[in-house]
């Protein structure tokens, strides 16, 4: 083996440098992929238009012709379902991408460089987290108009700052350590001391952190939706229909049961994902 | 022989991993433990001797299980105890001092409260009894003031007092054993003294046993009648400490003793010209702090002066809080000093890392003690030593590697441990690859912080070793932080003796001990255990010069 491929050989395949994992992570990613692909195709293979009142009935059962029921206005759930998938899981995780993405990069950022630069990020952004968050949605989608890239800043505007307090201080436990001190003491610039040093050592509990802040998102949209702030008529996030079919639980109606299903069976798996990812990603200092 | 008070006989315990793969620990270990005896178990980290003497109370690590053997303490079988029984012989019939005095009292919690706590828990005695007992056994530790220490709390008092606290939080119940954990391991060597007097003191005057479990020969040599030498987890050797000392049987215990012999460094004999010294301080400030009219709130560094030339190597000595570190971390740039020059090659180091070039950062390296937490945990060996050759010299691709291979060549490491992680490698292995990293810059001038300190005995010398070779080869300087005089003396010229931040002497290396003329470096020196028996009875200081200087 030449000096070159052996170094080539560290970097590919998961497998043999033990980023295996087990049954439960592979369901979840699989449920996961499953809601991604739907949120793509879903228009397209949903079997009626999900915005036209199909039937003459509402809170049909379901049946061969309407697979998850009719809702209130007698739509066709099964399709608006697949429709919302669009919303939801597009939604939420562009929003939870931002959101991490930001709240990481400034964290570690400020743990890097520390002094003003850090003082005066934290109290901005602590006074971000002092609005109220429903109430902070309610004022940017009624100045900004409500349109899906603006839903999508606002949720991550929303959760910005936790994941920066979060990020921060496991940055600042890390920035403490000898190595980047040694790292530090070769004259290397932040931005390698952030992405190198810093950042592959708390990969882990920021996509634990991830995990449940993606759920938060999607708890909050389904809020904005509540308010008519979030995705506007006659589509409709998972939120929203279950939110428009409520009054259908009486009657055990799926219309309202389904939706809910899609919410718990996308939450859970995101989950179950983020739990099992291999331990090679989730605890490093090993 | 009287019937002995502990018994252990083919004692095995053992672990399962995080991956389900079991491991023996301890292999079949037998020894005797007469009344009245102290008995040392030694050998180097891994070697189970703390697993052992936890073993005695019947106590294991969360993990291990005691597999076979039995252990007899007077008349009760522990091994065949239930936990319960176990519990009530802890405290009355053996007990434990641990190695981080600190981290053992609860800091909400007076003293007194948390030291006739025993008497407490098993019903001993009253509360007045037991403070009376109590204010007795501070007596016998040499403690000052042992009428009141006990209303105190743990922050109050000094690191060797809480030491001596916790050993009196041992003997209040009247044991039969007690169990010694490397209790003055952290201590600093004129603390260390004083702990070691009131603790031998104090078991002779309560005629328990003891097992005193150190990685150091010398202070073992203080304390016990007997030694027993581990390793692996299996008993090498076993004998009277005399015995052990001068008529070593075993290559493993002979190996730990030549650890300890005193090899005078001599530098290469380069009588050659030099144009300037490698590093040159003046008047050197440095703190930590807000800064207020361009000083910092805490002034550390005081002034220090001094220079170095070339080839040779400067160690500085010091307690804890001496600022050693703190004068590598102002040279360095770390810390930037607030005033006073450092010149390295001739030239001027503003104070400021960030101001720093990248040739001027390349001269000057720095090794920092725990190899730990110097290595990142998610780079390979090979990527941590490809870092500063992409950085300071531009190397890439198969180059990169070469040199890469070269490096770890020259640390005496196999090549293939360029693929593993810092995980992956014992901690002498550890601390060459950190080393070998400072090397990859080629420096001139390479600052060790401690950096053998945190290592076992054997394996500090095979590193001393390596950095006497690589100086020969490569034409290196080394400043050598420590806290150990014998590591100084086998690897320096010249040293430093720092004091609160300042430097109260320098001296030659070569006979530091004959002629320190400074009141401390005096106290420091003398204070250092010897491999004698005799050293610690027979050592007579000053205790004006005690009381001025060492922070008991």
């Amino acid at each position: 083996m030449t000096a070159r491929t052996s170094l080539l050989a560290r970097v590919p395949t998961p497998a043999r440098l033990g980023y295996r994992f087990n049954l439960v992570g592979r369901i979840g990613l699989a449920v996961i992929l499953f809601w991604a692909v739907i949120a793509i195709v879903g228009p397209i293979v949903a079997p009626y238009p999900p915005g036209e009142i199909v039937g003459w009935d509402y809170f049909t059962p379901m049946s061969a012709e309407y697979w998850f029921g009719l809702d209130y206005l007698g739509r066709d759930v099964f399709s608006r379902i697949l429709m919302g998938a669009r919303y939801t899981v597009g939604i939420s995780l562009a929003a939870v991408f931002i959101t991490v993405t930001a709240g990481v990069l400034l964290g570690m950022v400020a743990a890097v460089i520390g002094g003003w630069f850090d003082m005066v990020l934290s109290r901005l952004l602590d006074a971000l987290n002092g609005i109220p968050s429903l109430l902070f949605g309610l004022v940017s989608v009624a100045a900004l108009g409500s349109s899906i890239p603006i839903l999508i800043l606002t949720l991550a505007a929303i959760y910005i700052p936790g994941a920066y307090r979060y990020a921060r201080a496991l940055a600042v436990n890390v920035n403490t350590m000898d190595y980047v001190t040694v790292a530090r003491a070769r004259g290397e610039t932040t931005f390698y001391l952030i992405s190198r040093e810093i950042f592959p050592n708390i990969l882990g509990p920021v996509l634990a952190d991830l995990g449940v802040r993606f759920i938060f998102i999607v708890l909050v949209l389904s809020g904005l939706s509540f308010l008519g702030l979030g995705v506007q008529p006659p589509n409709a996030d998972w939120g929203g229909l279950v939110r428009e079919n409520i009054e259908g639980m009486s009657f055990g109606a799926p219309a309202v049961i389904f939706p809910s299903i899609a919410i718990a069976t996308l939450t859970i798996s995101v989950n179950m994902f983020i739990d099992n990812l291999p331990t090679k990603i989730r605890d490093r200092s090993e | 022989m009287t019937e002995p008070l502990v018994s252990v006989s083919d004692l095995r315990i053992g672990a399962t991993t995080d991956s389900g793969r079991r491991v023996e620990i301890i292999k079949g270990v037998s020894f005797d433990i007469a009344p009245g005896e102290m008995v040392a178990l030694i050998g180097e980290s891994g070697s189970g001797k703390t697993t052992i003497a936890l073993s005695l109370m019947g106590h294991t690590r969360t993990g291990c299980e005691i597999d076979g053997g039995t252990i007899r303490l007077g008349t009760s079988e522990i091994t065949a105890m239930t936990e319960r029984q176990r519990a009530e012989l802890r405290g009355t019939k053996v007990s434990y001092v641990p190695q981080s005095a600190a981290a053992a009292f609860n800091p909400s919690k007076r003293i007194m409260d948390q030291v006739i706590e025993i008497t407490t828990i098993h019903d001993l005695m009253p509360r007045a009894k037991a403070e009376a007992r109590a204010v007795e056994l501070f007596r016998a530790l040499a403690l000052p003031n042992p009428d009141t220490i006990g209303s105190r709390y743990p922050h109050q008092v000094s690191g060797g007092q809480l030491q001596r606290l916790s050993a009196a939080m041992a003997l209040i119940g009247s044991p039969d054993l007690v169990i010694f954990d490397e209790p003055t391991t952290a201590l600093d060597v004129t603390t260390q003294i004083e702990v070691l007097r009131a603790f031998k003191a104090a078991m002779a005057e309560s005629g328990a046993s003891g097992v005193y479990v150190s990685h150091d020969l010398a202070v073992v040599a203080q304390i016990a009648d007997r030694i027993i030498v581990l390793k692996g987890g299996e008993v090498q050797e076993e004998g009277d400490v005399e015995q052990i000392m001068h008529a070593p049987s075993h290559p493993y215990t002979r190996e730990l003793l030549s650890a300890f012999e005193p090899k005078l460094h001599a530098s290469p004999a380069s009588k050659e010209a030099r144009p300037r010294p490698i590093i040159e301080v003046r008047d050197l400030c440095a703190g930590y702090g807000h800064m207020r009219n361009g000083e910092p709130l805490a002034k550390v560094l005081k002034n220090v002066s001094f220079r170095l030339e070339r080839g040779r190597n400067l160690g500085v000595i010091g307690e804890s809080g001496s600022g050693k570190s703190t004068l590598a971390r102002a040279i360095a740039g770390i810390l930037p000093p607030y005033r006073g020059d450092v010149l390295i090659d001739g030239q001027e180091m503003l104070p400021d890392l960030a101001k720093r070039s990248k040739e001027e950062l390349r001269k000057s390296q720095i090794v920092f003690q725990l190899a730990d937490t110097a290595l990142n945990p998610t780079h390979s060996i090979g990527a941590i030593l490809a870092r500063p050759l992409t950085f300071y010299h531009g190397l890439k691709g198969r180059e990169r590697e070469r040199r890469v291979i070269e490096l770890l060549d020259m640390v005496q490491l196999p090549a293939a441990i360029r693929h593993r992680l810092p995980g992956e490698l014992s901690g002498g292995q550890k601390q060459r690859v950190n080393f070998a990293r400072a090397l990859a810059a080629e420096p001139e001038l390479i600052l060790c912080d401690e950096i053998t300190s945190a290592l076992d005995t054997v394996v500090a010398a095979a590193i001393i070793d390596l950095l006497k070779e690589l100086q020969r080869e490569l034409d290196l300087s080394y400043m050598f932080i420590s806290h150990d005089l014998s590591t100084v003396e086998a690897i320096c010229d010249e040293v430093l003796v720092m004091y609160k931040g300042e430097v109260v002497e320098a001296l030659a290396a070569r006979d530091m001990t004959a002629k320190a003329q400074h009141p401390y470096s005096r106290l420091l020196i003398s204070s250092i255990p010897q491999l004698d028996t005799d050293w610690l009875s027979s050592l007579e200081q000053d205790p004006e010069l005690v009381k001025q200087f060492a922070l008991r």
